[in-house]
């Protein structure tokens, strides 16, 4: 306890929306080099960072490129030349980097990036889902999903830290919701400078372009003969990954008393029915688990903060007591089976000895409000399912017209 | 001092024998010049292309300096990024060299793709060098038609066929759209001449402030030239006023080299065999046409040049 009431005092509350608090996490990280394009909802945090650069509050090498796929081409570029390096964007913005952002983590440069989810085009929509960073799950990025600006501003500085870890060596996005999140104000708690300063430390890669006595070829072609290996390379980055997220949680915990780790349980231990959620819907969705609690039902809450690299095992072990999860899902696969975190956990789930049922809820697309009543609905259906024993529809969408 | 043959025999060779561009292509020579041109450090980068995929076969690289491959349209963003690491890293004191910062790119991964990344960074400002090896096609996949294929070329995406005798359009005057972002230096080379690609390679790295070159560079595969026909074809290419050489100071325009024997397109275009079909019998108009536009685009560059 008393290591928590220090690291209280060292902190500030204050109010600030989500791209505040982002944005204020980049001014104390303060990068190197920072290439960035304005998007909404992302828009704010590139113009705040931008007054940082103009009042001369970081040393920070501003590159106000032309697009998002310069912004990523030039964060590569920086990266790669031993300068830490940041960018910031959402939806399409993300959807123009995507060639990008398998060259950054094939070559292994820790870049870090706020990305505020948004829905990708078309219809165009500004509003939130998270079909932007679910396209990009396969692109070698570690994602840290954020419910409330406090751990927007939490995940920036331990993406930092995960990312450049010697056994890593992979960049990092770190989501919060359009608008929900981004443009939200809550009660954050902010570090010291100095207090960050140290906890980032200096941004050291192995080799870098400006070590010019020791010259370096970055991004060859590499063929049949070793792409292959490069890339296991890589997914073994990707497998260690996991380990220091959760010690470098650990260690962010002593400094701030905030506990973060994979995922959080809530009211999940004695569960019979639950939830998986991402992002800000874990509010929402953590009022109807209270009150249903107070009915009797036995309803718990399993939000994923960790997406990449993806806890499969202790996902088993948090959910191996409950009868039916409904995992809520803000994107769409299109695949006919469901969203990606239902997929992904449903396929988690597969050796299990004894496997919950296990339903989807696609949700929220294009920022379509989600209200407790929608949640308290897919808990009801739960426990339908629970008592019927059987799941009748894999994929649900909720709160859609019909 | 600037460059001349003497000095540049004295100046260590920055890329290595070995690398596995074809016999009488263009652009090693334009490396050589380049990094010839100046005694500095130097952190380069290229678009994916002939020059990448021939220079760093992993394990391999002949590139004796630091070098970097992104991918095909963002060779210019990726070295702004790289010359932004540095500018931020040497105002921290984190680094006390003096570090030149050098971007290349084919005609597809410059006039094309990377048009945009391009343009970006010069309007930017980075202090950097933009070098483009005009070669008039996407070489490296294999010869497919870009916005720099002169008017009338055969490439595989604009087969010379009974209809449609090769390339419609005439190429895109990148040089001039790149004088128009008012950067401090840009200029047009040639592998024609060597001596004078360095001179400008050695003015465009001591400008502060962006430069581009646009250095016109053979490909005997995709022009079906012989294997020693570069410095011909280029030198031609300059007589025949196709691809004159020329520097933009400041928005000063000079034209470096003025023939003093014009020679026709036909006598420059007939022994490449891009331009094969343009003499068979009912193709006279189209190698009017394409005359009639060399004309008029070389009468409008002296114009620019006495403005």
């Amino acid at each position: 306890m008393s290591e928590v009431k220090d690291t209280a005092a060292n902190q500030e509350r204050t109010a600030l929306t989500g791209n505040e608090a982002m944005a204020e996490a980049m001014r104390q990280i303060e990068p190197d080099v920072v290439a960035a394009y304005p998007i909404t909802p992302q828009t704010e945090i590139v113009q705040i960072f931008s007054t940082f650069v103009s009042d001369g509050l970081v040393k920070t090498e501003y590159v106000p490129v032309e697009s998002e796929h310069s912004a990523m081409s030039a964060c590569v570029g920086s990266a790669a030349s031993g300068a830490r390096s940041m960018t910031a964007t959402s939806a399409n913005g993300l959807a123009l980097m995507w060639e990008i952002l398998y060259i950054a983590s094939g070559t292994r440069l820790p870049i870090v990036m706020p990305v505020v989810n948004r829905a990708l085009s078309g219809p165009i929509n500004i509003h939130c889902d998270h079909s932007d960073t679910m396209g990009a799950r396969d692109s070698g990025w570690i994602q840290l999903f954020s419910e409330n600006a406090q751990e927007a501003y939490d995940n920036m500085f331990q993406a930092v830290r995960i990312a450049e870890h010697p056994d890593v060596l992979l960049p990092a996005m770190v989501t919060t919701d359009g608008f929900i999140i981004s443009h939200g104000m809550e009660v954050v708690n902010t570090l010291d400078d100095r207090v960050v300063r140290d906890f980032v430390g200096e941004y050291k890669i192995p080799r870098n372009l400006l070590d010019v006595d020791n010259p370096i070829t970055v991004g060859p072609l590499a063929l049949q003969d070793f792409y292959f290996e490069h890339k296991v390379e890589q997914a073994h980055a990707m497998m260690r990954a996991k380990p220091v997220v959760q010690e470098i949680a650990e260690e962010y915990e002593k400094l701030t008393g905030r506990k973060y780790g994979y995922f959080e349980e809530y009211r999940l231990e004695d569960a019979d029915v639950a939830v998986v959620v991402l992002g800000s819907t874990a509010g929402t969705a953590k009022v109807v688990v209270d009150d249903l609690r107070k009915e009797g039902i036995k309803a718990g809450l399993l939000k994923l903060r960790v997406f990449r690299p993806f806890p499969y095992e202790e996902l088993r072990e948090a959910v191996k007591h409950v009868n039916v999860i409904g995992v809520m899902d803000r994107s769409d696969s299109f695949a006919s089976i469901g969203g990606p975190v239902f997929s992904e956990l449903r396929a988690a789930m597969y050796d299990m000895d004894q496997r919950p049922l296990v339903t989807n809820y696609v949700y929220g697309l294009g920022g379509r409000d989600v209200d407790l009543h929608m949640i308290e609905s897919a808990f009801r259906e739960l426990l339908s399912i629970q008592d019927s024993g059987k799941v009748e529809q894999y994929v649900n969408y909720l709160g859609v017209r019909e | 001092m600037a460059v001349n043959l003497k000095s540049l025999a004295k100046k260590p060779v920055r890329i290595s024998s070995g690398h596995r561009a074809c016999a009488g292509c263009g652009f090693p020579q334009v490396i050589k010049m380049v990094l010839g041109a100046t005694d500095a450090d130097v952190v380069t980068g290229c678009a994916t292309g002939c020059m990448e995929v021939t220079t760093t076969v992993y394990p391999y690289t002949a590139w004796k300096v630091p070098f970097i491959h992104n991918a095909f349209e963002n060779s210019a963003a990726t070295i702004s990024g790289a010359e932004a690491a540095y500018q931020s890293l040497k105002r921290q004191g984190k680094i006390d060299k003096d570090i030149k910062f050098l971007a290349w790119g084919g005609d597809g991964g410059t006039y094309d793709i990377g048009l945009q990344a391009l343009s970006g960074a010069m309007e930017r400002g980075h202090n950097m060098v933009y070098v483009c090896y005009d070669n008039g096609a996407y070489m490296n996949t294999g010869v497919q038609r870009s916005s720099a294929t002169p008017k009338g070329s055969h490439t595989t995406t604009t087969p010379a066929g009974t209809v449609r005798p090769g390339k419609a359009e005439f190429r895109k005057d990148l040089t001039a759209i790149m004088a128009a972002h008012g950067i401090p230096y840009a200029a047009q080379a040639s592998v024609g001449n060597l001596v004078d690609l360095a001179r400008k390679a050695e003015k465009a790295f001591n400008v502060d402030g962006p430069a581009f070159l646009n250095v016109f560079a053979p490909c005997r595969l995709g022009w079906a030239i012989p294997s020693d026909a570069a410095q011909e074809v280029s030198k031609g290419a300059m007589d025949s006023c196709f691809w004159p050489i020329y520097e933009v100071e400041d928005g000063a325009w000079k034209v470096n080299y003025k023939p003093r024997n014009k020679i026709s397109m036909d006598e420059w275009m007939k022994p490449q065999g891009r331009f094969r079909h343009l003499f068979q019998p009912g193709m006279e108009e189209v190698r009017e046409n394409i005359q009639a536009e060399v004309d008029k685009q070389w009468e409008q560059l002296l114009k620019k040049e006495d403005a």
